[in-house]
């Protein structure tokens, strides 16, 4: 099992014509990922061509639309490479054709866009008054299932199926765990980005992978900026009884100064790391002071099963 | 990027939110001819991005342009909490019957707009907030909507307003929400917002806060950055699109991912316990793409840090396997030729990382040590400029 994403996710790309968009479709078609077609509606009717897991070629349509897409394919996740200024109208497309993912990989959106966007996602609901369009991003390395699904940007080969969760502010960190405990390997490992409004939270992730029966554990990764990692913590506390994992990133970062992540910046007291990992303690979860220090909790934690 | 109050008094201008005169000034001689011009009794205020200025006298009321001057002259120069006043604006005087508060920001943990408007101006949100929560209204905008009339009516309810101002405020906000909007801000605020003794709504202070992220869009802004504060080593990065913030320390770090650069800087910290205290000199994030060009250009920028005494290159190979950024460092050396004289401490993992090390140690750079982790690499470079 898996949380958001499996073999049978079909996918298609906005942006797939562009610079980005393009070389990460090979990618991950060439992982496996089960892509069906991209949008780009001023190269509508033509199509691109990419080799698949198998080494066959696929002719892949180019829409002109989002709607028109998914009309067309059944696809039911989109992953979004367009560049920032198109980015927030591509989203609100994908969000009013009823896409049950959107994937959004675009770095550098204006804050005020992911929010207008936020909150049309959120306007979008069920006859039971549930959002229809999971949002994970944006500024983010997207969302793999080993072995089954790639649909972002994370390196495909650093990491195998297995047992652990993973829900992480930082791209590179991720990789950088994956790699790590390669051996014990990943049912899902999801990049949710360091902007400050994203769409899926640590707590969205942390809910899926307690409810995942091949989930055994989960590693959290955070940074400074915000209160979403206290507010993790307080939901762990209350509904997870898997062992977590934690490492958050920046306990030597100065007040005021925004590190890379447009969300990475400390103001007055509150969103420090120091913070961040006491209130993760407070509510059992083991944090590392170093990457390869949770990497080693989360082995001992396999070592004693 | 925070604005001085200046310049938000500009902004609140050009969307036509009620604003006295002001007028920017950099010496005595300057506030004396603002005063005269503005005439009457003006307000000094020194313009520094930090609260609490009133208080460490940053603030004074001259009735005469030679006044102006003379409190221009004090207060040039002064150390507001470690911001050294290099302007003040002459501001013209108000008669102030009432002081309200109004702001709007991004409420990042709701992922919406939040509005916060108080009857009871002037002091210290933070204290009214903690003290009297009730008396501060606090409003959700919703970001698809923007804060509209009805909007604005709904806060100025909240707040308590007297019914025959409710119209006045509520038209001033509905401006300072266009301010909000049109200039990509992430903080309006507005402390005091006043009603003066002939009833008109005036914005009498203003902080602003803008997103970077919208520069694509916003091209005057550029020229509200405050260059004489800028670092000219982070200067020179902003040039080259490099991600670099200048730290107080000796161990120059580059890194790919801003999660991973943070990562590194903590970890070179704790190293730095062993090695006589030294401590991580910048955060630089190369990004995923880690090119020879562009390795080059960070390291020509850290070693230009006269602080730096050792660089540590932390660098996962995802896409961009470690053989390629072996070949770039290796490519950025022979790039900066003479100018690259400090130890380097390499640190690869991920993709192809046995190529990559084994490119490294073909190369046999005098200047590159190779570590196997994260945090032996972070450990020899605190020892390398420690022992410098």
């Amino acid at each position: 099992m898996s949380i958001f994403l499996n073999k049978d996710s079909k996918v298609i790309v906005q942006g797939i014509t562009g610079g980005e968009g393009s070389k990460h479709t090979a990618r991950m078609l060439a992982y496996g990922t089960n892509i069906v077609g991209g949008v780009n509606a001023r190269k509508a009717g033509t199509t691109v061509t990419h080799t698949n897991k198998d080494g066959q070629e696929v002719e892949l349509d180019v829409f002109g639309s989002v709607s028109e897409a998914v009309e067309k394919t059944g696809a039911n996740v989109s992953i979004v490479f367009v560049p920032p200024a198109f980015t927030k109208d591509a989203v609100i497309e994908a969000i009013d054709a009823e896409v049950p993912l959107v994937v959004v990989i675009t770095e550098g959106i204006p804050v005020q866009d992911s929010a207008e966007f936020w909150a049309h996602a959120k306007s979008k609901v069920d006859a039971n008054g549930k959002q229809i369009t999971r949002i994970i991003g944006p500024n983010c390395p997207g969302i793999i299932t080993p072995g089954e699904a790639n649909v972002g940007i994370t390196p495909g080969n650093i990491t195998g199926k297995g047992k652990i969760g993973l829900v992480s502010k930082s791209g590179t960190l991720t990789y950088q765990m994956m790699f790590e405990l390669r051996d014990i390997g990943f049912t899902t490992a999801i990049g949710i980005g360091g902007d400050p409004v994203i769409g899926t939270t640590h707590i969205d992730a942390l809910e899926a992978f307690e409810a995942d029966p091949e989930t055994e554990a989960i590693v959290m990764i955070g940074e400074i900026g915000g209160d979403a990692e206290e507010r993790a913590a307080e939901f762990i506390k209350a509904n997870v009884t898997k062992p977590v994992v934690g490492y958050v990133a920046g306990f030597t970062a100065p007040e005021g100064k925004t590190m890379g992540h447009a969300g990475a910046i400390v103001s007055g007291s509150s969103g420090t790391a120091a913070a961040k990992k006491e209130a993760l303690e407070a509510a059992g979860v083991k944090v590392g002071k170093t990457p390869s220090e949770a990497a080693q909790l989360m082995r001992d934690i396999f070592a004693a099963k | 990027m925070d604005l001085f109050e200046y310049q938000a008094r500009d902004l609140f201008e050009k969307h036509g939110v009620p604003v006295l005169q002001g007028i920017v000034a950099t010496t005595p001689e300057e506030a004396k001819a603002a005063a005269e011009k503005i005439g009457g009794v003006t307000v000094v205020k020194a313009q520094v991005k930090v609260g609490g200025r009133g208080k460490a006298g940053g603030v004074k009321v001259a009735k005469t342009a030679d006044e102006a001057f003379e409190y221009a002259q004090q207060i040039l120069g002064m150390d507001i909490k470690g911001h050294t006043v290099k302007r003040v604006m002459i501001a013209q005087g108000a008669d102030i019957a009432e002081e309200y508060y109004f702001s709007i920001l991004l409420d990042r943990s709701n992922r919406t707009y939040l509005a916060m408007c108080s009857v009871e101006g002037g002091m210290d949100i933070e204290t009214l907030a903690a003290e009297r929560p009730e008396a501060l209204a606090k409003v959700e905008v919703n970001p698809a909507e923007g804060l509209n009339e009805a909007k604005a009516k709904e806060i100025v309810e909240a707040a308590g307003f007297p019914a025959d101002i409710q119209d006045d405020v509520a038209a001033v906000l509905v401006k300072l929400g266009e301010v909000y909007d049109k200039e990509d801000a992430t903080l309006v605020e507005v402390n005091p917002l006043v009603k003066t003794g002939d009833g008109t709504i005036l914005a009498l202070d203003g902080k602003v806060s803008l997103d970077d992220n919208a520069e694509f869009r916003q091209s005057e802004h550029e020229a509200l950055v405050d260059k004489s504060a800028e670092n000219p080593l982070e200067a020179k990065a902003k040039e080259n699109d490099l991600n670099y913030v200048k730290l107080d320390g000796e161990v120059g770090i580059i890194g790919n991912g801003a999660g991973l650069v943070m990562s590194t800087l903590d970890v070179v910290a704790y190293a730095g316990e062993n090695h006589g205290n030294v401590k991580p000199a910048n955060f630089l994030d190369i990004g995923g793409g880690a090119s020879a060009e562009v390795m080059a250009a960070g390291l020509d920028i850290i070693l230009n840090d006269e602080q730096v005494k050792s660089v540590f290159v932390n660098v996962f190979g995802g896409i961009t396997a470690c053989d390629a950024v072996a070949n770039g460092i290796i490519k950025a050396l022979e790039i900066l030729g003479d100018k690259a004289t400090k130890p380097l401490v390499v640190r690869l993992d991920g993709n192809n990382v046995e190529e990559g090390r084994k490119i490294l140690n073909e190369a046999n750079h005098p200047l590159v040590h190779q570590a196997e982790t994260m945090d032996s690499g972070a450990d020899k470079a605190a020892e390398l400029a420690h022992t410098a």
